[in-house]
């Protein structure tokens, strides 16, 4: 598709027009199935009436577990997305040589890598993570729920909003071409002159009001709500991990919306913030955009960190190895990723001096890094390790990640980045931490608390099909690229001429169908267990002898999580009231205070997703308009005074009498 | 120690790599060498660390499955300051080496220094280095050989065994220069000037490319590096210098509009200032070229008669489109007259880059920096010429 180059704007639709409509068959297909199978999802919920069902208890909920589900739910169906992205970039690469064009055009080629970069980071590992902090989190501390619950909901509604900005600009429009940082003055009205990068901009601002909401969130939720005698050092070490990636979220991402709307007055103003000429400097985005970047790979990282540890404790039926040392660790790491955003573009031309401080910056990270690694090693000495799904993946994280650490500490070596940088295997190197870190964390989180928040564990042969298609897949996939690094080819390369490398990008592309057999089998998986649900039930709460408060209560919790608030005496408090005996309590029931649900996050989500829309086409009396409606609708909440119930205690009795009868009927 | 790894540092790609062709790992220039000897060198520095660890977990995964009755369980195990102290004194220890290892290197390989040593026997005599100017243009390469007065598009020539000197910008956007077989890469980013010295050991055809995405016209960004020997260089630049095509600034100015897949192009001669425009954003004509600009403002600016000494861009070309709700897009007007702006441009000739002190391990072969305690630190060292006696300062 050729973008149109002189862009009429009308005053009602703005520069929106038929034009719009990507020419591109893949685009077409890939739209027909989207309406095909959003018809019939819309059909599906008509006919079963489930609308009411998910307005009430889903859309509108304010309760942190039903919005940690939600948040992960998004973050799989963006995956899909992302993934997608990955393997037509796999199967371009693999094909485009020797004279062949690929099957991609620059246009859709340079749209894909942007957006597959944009996507994974912002609509995957951000809001799965984000979801596992909101569901676990308050379980771990023993609180009812987060410190302000209808931001919670506002927060997960507008990470939605970003993630519609996004995929619409798949089909009307379309997105940036310029990589997932948007670095000027390529991402300048000069170079990019149609909508790509605003739907960059909008998509991203209007996700990152959430993320910051929810970091502000769950950061007042540890500080203030943690049961009785849960000092800070008492804090299980995933409630830890989230502390320190919530200080991390509301400490960078603030720089991220700042650094974007100086991008978007040099671009809707013409200011010259980041231009080439009259004082603008584009290396000051450069720097900007990483002192928030940086930050976020450990924003990312950290809460993961927690699940590893958290995993490998209750698998190896043992206290964590240096707690102590574990806290420091994730602490420092925190101070140290502030230290090392310049080892992101070492080839700028800054000086040795400057390039020496932040490439040996870079390598103190890996200090705690490696200490963390050897408490999960002495975790396991002297334990009795069950090899269940989660603590394969952990197993596999802790042979994956580091090589990954060491490639990412090779890189902080400013004379090797400058043969290494730009090439494939710096993406080696990243995709061997966001997936052999973040995301088999994710996957051993998914099946450590899948009991937890729906009452049946997941069908362990799928998973294990899921692994091992994962893992291997993941090496077939990325092995090759750390080669074809050293080969000296860079990355967002669209075609080729040297055929000796086609075999490479072969086998990466053979690696990335494992990779997908692994998705494949991961929903299958779900479908599975889902369907097997009776046989693969729990009825104790706790299937895998856990250590931690969330293992307390049923699965799934209750709505208001415990019935009493439970009290911490040390670490690992279920371990510790297990192994003395404790008892349920069964005093006098009381009422339980909790918040009500509302629609107002929908309703401000929905319209700042509009308001961006309108900005990114130009549509001006449409941006006001829903602009307006967002102030509005703030302040009309602001009256609503409904915003709180009991849950009388007899209905608390009920449940909790239900609970004794079914631990009765488990035998515990 | 280093000795050690140097004879060892065979070993590293072997198990990888057998068989195809890993550049990096096998340069042809001296800079690109000691670059891949310091990569191979930290990777086995950490490999002490890394090997251990897999083994251990692998170990201790197999040892301590729970149906292994004989392993020893002892589940409230949680603590051993000795134990602590090495797991965070073992990974510290390496780090330490490695930053070592890491501030010498990053200083002796700095892009920035001029070479001491063309390779590991010999040293850069009094030779001066090869001059090429860079610039990165959508979406090719223009390389400028000021002292041979050619240029050409897409086709890098350069003497075997002699040090180069690239000078580089670009038009448009942010790009980066890579030629893998012969030294690191740099970027190339419009407005701004980077500095990388390298030197090719063999002679051949190599691979030179665009590292940088940097649109869309980004894949088919590479070039040929020629190494070629005395006599060799010396026909290529004969060659070049009877293709017959002048490269002015209006020529120029036709090479930059975008244009893809471009193959190789020579002209002489060459604007000599042409690179100096090209830096300073001022190959049109009636543009203000920054270092005016940087000049004037150095002497407090231009006052309120600044604001008004713009002119509105009559074409909106790529660059400079009018943004919904601003001003259409403007330039600064340029005053200084085109004879004073030569005698400016001229005046700033690169400065001759001697070999300092070359003690490897202090690594200082740079220049101190000049900071606020130090001399002026314009960066193209440019400054206005003085204008005639009785001319108003102020303008």
């Amino acid at each position: 598709m050729a973008v149109p180059s002189n862009i009429e704007t009308t005053f009602l639709l703005g520069r929106l027009d038929w034009n719009a409509i990507p020419q591109d068959p893949i685009v077409w297909a890939t739209g027909v199935v989207v309406v095909i199978g959003g018809a019939g999802l819309l059909w599906m919920l008509h006919k079963y009436r489930l609308w009411s069902y998910l307005w009430h208890e889903w859309f509108t909920t304010v309760d942190h577990k039903k919005i940690g589900i939600m948040y992960v739910v998004l973050a799989l169906v963006m995956f899909v997305r992302g993934f997608a992205d990955a393997i037509m970039m796999r199967l371009q690469q693999a094909i485009a040589f020797g004279g062949s064009e690929g099957y991609l055009n620059s246009h859709h080629y340079d749209q894909i890598f942007s957006a597959h970069g944009v996507i994974m980071i912002f609509f995957v590992a951000m809001p799965f993570v984000t979801g596992l902090m909101n569901y676990v989190v308050p379980l771990q501390i023993g609180a009812r729920d987060v410190s302000f619950p209808f931001l919670n909901n506002l927060s997960f509604w507008m990470t939605v909003g970003g993630a519609v900005l996004t995929m619409a600009s798949l089909f009307v429009g379309e997105f940036a071409q310029t990589g997932w940082l948007a670095f000027p003055p390529l991402s300048g009205l000069g170079s990019s002159p149609y909508v790509g990068v605003d739907y960059y901009i909008w998509g991203l601002q209007v996700a990152g009001v959430g993320t910051t909401l929810s970091g502000i969130n769950l950061l007042v939720t540890i500080i203030k709500m943690r049961a009785p005698g849960m000092t800070m050092m008492r804090m299980p070490i995933f409630t830890w991990t989230s502390l320190c990636t919530n200080i991390l979220i509301v400490a960078s991402f603030p720089v991220l919306t700042a650094t974007l709307v100086l991008l978007t007055l040099d671009r809707y103003v013409g200011t010259n913030f980041f231009t080439n000429d009259l004082g603008g400097n584009a290396m000051m985005y450069v720097n900007l955009i990483w002192i928030w970047g940086h930050p976020e790979v450990y924003i990312l990282i950290l809460p993961l960190f927690g699940v590893y540890s958290e995993v490998v404790a209750t698998f190896t039926g043992k206290r964590l190895f240096g707690y102590t040392s574990m806290v420091y660790a994730t602490v420092c790491i925190t101070i140290l990723s502030y230290l090392v955003w310049l080892h992101h573009f070492f080839t700028m031309g800054s000086g040795a001096s400057v390039n020496s401080f932040f490439g040996i910056t870079t390598m103190i990270i890996s200090v705690p890094t490696g200490a963390k690694i050897f408490n999960w090693l002495f975790t396991m000495y002297r334990s009795r390790i069950r090899f269940e799904l989660p603590m394969m993946w952990t197993i596999a994280f802790m042979l994956t990640f580091v090589i990954g650490g060491m490639t990412g500490v090779l890189l902080a070596v400013p004379p090797a980045d400058f043969v290494l940088h730009n090439s494939l295997f710096l993406v080696a190197h990243f995709h061997n931490v966001i997936i052999g870190g973040v995301l088999f964390g994710l996957f051993a989180a998914v099946y450590y608390w899948w009991p937890k928040a729906f009452g049946f564990r997941l069908d362990p042969w799928w998973g294990k099909v899921s692994f091992w298609f994962w893992v291997v897949g993941f090496w077939v996939a990325f092995a090759p690229l750390y080669i074809l690094g050293l080969m000296g080819v860079t990355r967002r390369v669209r075609v080729f001429d040297d055929p000796s490398l086609q075999i490479w990008f072969v086998i990466a592309a053979f690696g990335a169908v494992l990779i997908a057999i692994g998705i494949a089998a991961m929903f299958i998986q779900f479908g599975v267990s889902i369907a097997r649900r009776d046989q693969l039930r729990d009825e104790t709460g706790d299937p895998w002898d856990g250590r931690t408060l969330e293992w307390a209560t049923s699965s799934p919790p209750p709505a208001y999580n415990f019935a009493f608030t439970p009290v911490s005496h040390g670490l690992d408090t279920w371990w510790d009231m297990k192994r003395y005996g404790q008892t349920r309590p069964r005093a006098t029931y009381v009422p339980i205070h909790m918040p009500r649900n509302t629609g107002t996050g929908v309703i401000i989500a929905g319209l700042s997703t509009i308001c961006g829309f309108a900005l990114v086409w130009y549509i001006w009396w449409l941006a006001a308009l829903s602009f307006a409606g967002i102030v509005i609708a703030s302040i009309i909440h602001t009256f609503n005074y409904a915003r709180d119930y009991h849950i009388p205690a007899e209905e608390v009795r009920a449940t909790e009498d239900a609970r004794d009868r079914q631990l009765a009927s488990a035998g515990v | 120690m280093t000795h050690f790894f140097k004879r060892l540092s065979w070993l590293a790609p072997l198990p990888l790599l057998a068989g195809c062709e890993a550049v990096v790992l096998r340069p042809s220039g001296d800079i690109a060498a000691r670059q891949a000897e310091l990569l191979v060198q930290s990777t086995l520095l950490m490999l002490i660390i890394i090997v251990p660890v897999m083994a251990l977990t692998v170990w201790f995964a197999w040892r301590y499955r729970a149906s292994n009755r004989q392993a020893t369980y002892n589940p409230d195990w949680d603590h051993s300051t000795k134990l602590e102290l090495v797991i965070w004194a073992i990974p510290l220890l390496i780090i330490v080496c490695l930053g070592a290892l890491t501030w010498v290197g990053t200083h002796l390989l700095d892009p920035y220094r001029p070479l001491d040593r063309i390779d590991a026997q010999t040293p850069v005599s009094n030779q001066q280095p090869l001059q090429v100017q860079v610039v990165a243009m959508d979406w090719k390469w223009l390389f400028i050989y000021p002292e041979q007065g050619v240029a050409s598009v897409n086709e890098l020539a350069v003497p075997v065994d002699r040090p180069v000197q690239f000078t580089l910008t670009a038009t448009s956007v942010m790009n980066a220069f890579y030629i893998p077989a012969m030294a690191g890469m740099i970027y190339a980013m419009p407005g701004m000037q980077t500095t990388l010295h390298g030197v090719f050991n063999e002679a051949g055809e190599y691979q030179g490319l665009a590292s940088h995405y940097s649109g869309h016209g980004f894949s088919g960004m590479r070039f040929k590096a020629h190494a070629l020997d005395g006599a060799g260089f010396d026909s290529w630049v004969a060659q070049a210098a009877d293709s017959g095509e002048t490269l002015d600034r209006a020529r120029y100015l036709e090479l930059e509009k975008p244009s893809e897949n471009v193959a190789p192009m020579a002209f002489a001669p060459v604007d000599p200032q042409l690179f100096s425009r090209v830096v300073n954003m001022c190959v049109e004509d009636g543009r203000m070229c920054m270092a005016e600009m940087m000049a004037y403002d150095a002497q407090g600016g231009l006052g309120l008669p600044g604001i008004a000494n713009v002119t509105v861009l009559a074409e909106a070309g790529r660059g400079t489109p009018r943004p919904v709700l601003g001003l259409p897009p403007f330039q600064v007007t340029g005053i200084c007259t085109v004879e004073e702006l030569d005698r400016m441009l001229a005046s700033a000739a690169p400065a001759e880059s001697t070999p300092r002190d070359m003690s490897p391990l202090r690594g200082r072969a740079l220049e101190a920096p000049q900071g606020i305690l130090g001399r002026n630190l314009i960066p193209n060292r440019l400054t206005q010429t003085t204008p005639p006696a009785g001319a108003d300062q102020n303008l």
